[in-house]
């Protein structure tokens, strides 16, 4: 046995904890920031026996190519055509968002239906969906259903829709005078439906009274609506699509591309939400169906009240990585050459624009997003999460 | 939807219809118990009828699959030389004699357990419909090749697989720990074969052939990194922790296509000047690997969480150090109960594959487009066809892995123990 001053006594350094691991992590950056390096330097001087600028100009350079459903012309700089392209990502991703949940959570519940067919549908319509390349699914619709349609001369036409291979026209809007007062009025009516939506639920939650905030919010808001469009000297018209030679004009036009995206990102994500919405409503207790059964709810009022608010606390985080995946795979819409963020980006590089830019660039927009619907998803847990536990 | 009325609930309600039920009370219980439900069955029985209907029509009338048949060697391996075609069949019968001998080893430790009482048996029935997605495939591919030496080649193959299981029953159990290492070396010897020795290296491989390669080669080369950067996610050492949380973070933020971009564009720029590009499927693979390993990582991540805290405690205690305590007690408990997530991820890396259409790759669903481009077939909207053809094999493989991890994930238990 060694005397207690011995043990006592620092050891040696390469045997001391403390200095061997600052040694290791100091080891650590310095190979990583070494091979790091090395890559910036091979960049670097590959680049410049290319001869490509290694700066961020390029994007304020223009364009050379327009972007179809859009304003874009094609003497706009770069920049101006990267903020359209995610624009486009952006809301292809949330509609593809609104839809595959409202579909996910229907075929979800319909996975446990009591019917036998409604059970067997969903289950087919899942396990078909989920095991096929998103891509694929695009494809699908892209090349095999939506441009197989007939083209503009042989359009067919069903009343105020016009169905061709150049896309889906039927009644849009059109602007005939300035849109500000009608803008404001709306703005104010959406103000006062918020206000009564919480007044309404602040009622319910002390008196019990039945709250009916979807009646009360929707009236004043069409109210307001009506009298901002009258005020405003009726700035909006319906416009019918008229078909020409080689195109249709006015109306609202679904392109093809837009359309073979968002159904195919809609289908395939549901059929993941769905399996989701199904695990998550298992999860819920026997016991709160019994008790929902119990106090005499309707099979309905029982899935609303008792079972899904229930579920979706389970569903929250793994639905929020589903709608990531929508958005990363939003990307996709580069093989149907839809104008998205990196259908741009691709656009950019093939024009001779510099890569390594242009994919930092492209990385960088999708960070954002990632990044934006984390939070929103980690705000909504966080809200919904039990507390006091 | 779920539907119950105030009446007290019906036995069958609570417990699943048993098979016993007589058809009427099936019917009335399954699909017309309540008016809104009969009015469902109605309504989705039309719709269904009319698909089906449809859909049938589709494959077996309407369908031209003469473009199929032509290409079935296309689909399969796309530019492959054909005259080493005798590599391809030799590596696959290499193949199937190291699965054939890995399944019947693993089936001898399943009837030990059975014996034991630890698992329940199952029927040769049972595993013939495990396969059934496989053998549907090779049936269809068969059916379309129309190729009597293609035929009697195939079977040979599972005769092989057949004949190695059988042989795998007699290892003794004392060498069954080692049948992984056979399988794996199978597997490497196939690949050998027909890559070396003058064959065919990867970047002349195409069709089913390519998509497979990288979706094995993908997650086989990921899978090291990906431990070491779930290892170093859970470092007590600041340094390394950060440096593989921003990388995990970084990749699972963006698109796979970007990665792909980034090893298609890229790549030849961070080699020393002079050097060669590798080939496009390389650089593929590198953007695969790249992309897969972060996940890999967040799965192995889950594993390492999941061994309880005193498992380290204890090894501690025992004197092991650190890297011990990592190999030989907290990793080996880590990947098994990870072994289903990494099955999943291994699917969606099949899926995946896919994507290397986009920047110029002529796995299978790049060549089921270009083969409507062929001047026999051009714009005849036989795409239609070929798509269907080509979500069909992926289909059947990523079912049929997927039941299979399932399966895996009840045997080994996760999440009962």
């Amino acid at each position: 046995m060694t005397t207690l001053e011995s043990v006592s006594r620092r050891p040696p350094p390469w045997r001391n904890v403390r200095v061997l691991r600052i040694a290791f992590q100091t080891a650590f950056v310095f190979a990583v920031a070494l091979f790091a390096l090395y890559l910036f330097a091979n960049l670097v001087r590959n680049l410049d026996r290319l001869g490509i600028d290694t700066s961020f100009d390029y994007l304020s350079q223009p364009a050379g190519f327009a972007i179809p459903d859009s304003d874009f012309r094609s003497t706009e700089d770069l920049f101006a055509a990267l903020l359209v392209g995610a624009k486009n990502t952006l809301f292809i991703s949330l509609l593809g968002i609104f839809f595959a949940t409202i579909l996910g959570v229907v075929v979800g519940v319909a996975r446990l239906s009591s019917n036998w067919l409604v059970r067997r549908t969903a289950a087919l319509y899942v396990e078909s969906l989920r095991n096929v390349p998103v891509l694929l699914i695009i494809l699908f619709w892209y090349l095999g259903v939506l441009l197989q349609l007939p083209p503009i001369g042989r359009a067919v036409e069903w009343e105020v829709l016009v169905v061709s291979n150049r896309g889906l026209v039927g009644p849009g809007l059109r602007q005939t005078d300035d849109l500000l007062v009608l803008v404001v009025v709306a703005a104010a009516g959406m103000a006062v439906a918020a206000a009564l939506w919480i007044w309404r639920t602040r009622r319910f939650d002390r008196t019990g009274e039945p709250h009916q905030r979807v009646l009360w919010s929707g009236g004043v808001l069409l109210g307001f609506l009506l009298v901002g469009y009258v005020a405003g000297g009726m700035p909006l018209a319906v416009s019918l699509p008229e078909r020409g030679e080689l195109a249709t004009t006015g109306g609202f036009r679904l392109s093809p591309e837009y359309a073979a995206l968002l159904l195919g990102l809609t289908l395939y994500t549901a059929s993941h939400i769905a399996e989701i919405v199904r695990g998550s409503i298992l999860s819920v207790p026997r016991g709160q169906t019994e008790a929902a059964d119990a106090v005499g709810l309707s099979s309905f009022d029982r899935l609303r009240f008792v079972v899904l608010p229930q579920a979706f606390r389970v569903a929250i985080p793994p639905v929020g990585n589903q709608y990531l995946n929508l958005v990363k795979n939003s990307s996709l819409g580069v093989a149907i050459a839809f104008p998205e963020v990196t259908r741009i980006t691709r656009i950019t590089i093939s024009q001779g624009g510099p890569a390594p830019q242009a994919i930092i660039v492209l990385m960088g927009v999708y960070l954002v997003f990632s990044l934006s619907i984390s939070l929103v998803m980690n705000l909504i847990n966080r809200r919904l999460a039990l507390k006091g536990r | 939807m779920d539907t119950t009325t105030l009446e007290p609930l019906a036995v069958s309600e609570r417990t699943p219809p048993k098979r016993g039920l007589p058809p009427r009370r099936w019917v009335k219980e399954n699909l017309f118990s309540t008016w809104f439900n009969g009015i469902l069955t109605v309504l989705l029985a039309a719709i269904l009828g009319w698909a089906l209907y449809k859909v049938a029509r589709f494959v077996f009338v309407d369908a031209r699959w003469e473009i199929i048949e032509v290409n079935v060697t296309n689909l399969l391996v796309f530019r492959f030389p054909r005259e080493e075609f005798w590599r391809l069949w030799v590596a696959l019968y290499v193949l199937a004699a190291a699965v054939g001998l890995g399944t019947g080893v693993a089936a001898r430790l399943r009837g030990e357990e059975e014996r034991e009482g630890r698992a329940r048996s199952s029927a040769a029935l049972t595993t013939l419909r495990r396969a059934a997605p496989l053998l549907a495939v090779v049936g269809v591919f068969l059916w379309f090749a129309k190729s009597p030496e293609g035929t009697v080649l195939v079977a040979g193959a599972a005769a092989t697989w057949m004949a190695a299981r059988a042989g795998g029953r007699y290892v003794p159990p004392r060498h069954a720990r080692r049948a992984g290492a056979v399988v794996l070396l199978g597997v490497a010897a196939s690949y050998l074969v027909v890559s070396a020795f003058g064959g065919v290296g990867w970047e002349r491989w195409g069709g089913l052939l390519l998509t497979v390669f990288l979706a094995v080669g993908g997650i086989v080369i990921s899978f090291p990194l990906g431990v070491l950067l779930a290892l170093g996610r859970r470092s007590s050492l600041r340094a390394v922790r950060l440096v593989c949380v921003g990388y995990i973070e970084l990749v699972r933020g963006v698109p796979l296509i970007t990665i792909l971009f980034l090893g298609a564009f890229m790549l030849g720029f961070f080699l020393p000047p002079g050097s060669d590009t590798p080939s496009l499927e390389s650089r593929a693979l590198v953007g695969l690997v790249l992309f897969t390993a972060a996940y890999v990582a967040e799965i192995v991540r889950g594993g390492l969480q999941s061994v309880p805290r005193e498992q380290t405690e204890a090894a501690q205690a025992l004197g092991l150090s650190p890297l011990k305590t990592t190999r030989l007690i907290v990793l080996p408990q880590a990947l098994r109960a990870v072994i289903p997530a990494l099955v999943g991820q291994f699917i969606s890396l099949f899926k995946d594959t896919s994507l290397v259409f986009i920047i110029g790759l002529t796995e299978l669903l790049a060549v089921s487009e270009l083969i409507t481009k062929q001047p026999e077939f051009l714009a005849q909207g036989l795409i239609i066809e070929t798509l269907v053809f080509a979500g069909f094999v992926y289909w059947a493989g990523s079912y049929w892995m997927s039941r299979e991890s399932q399966r895996l994930e009840r045997r080994l238990g996760v999440g009962e123990r």
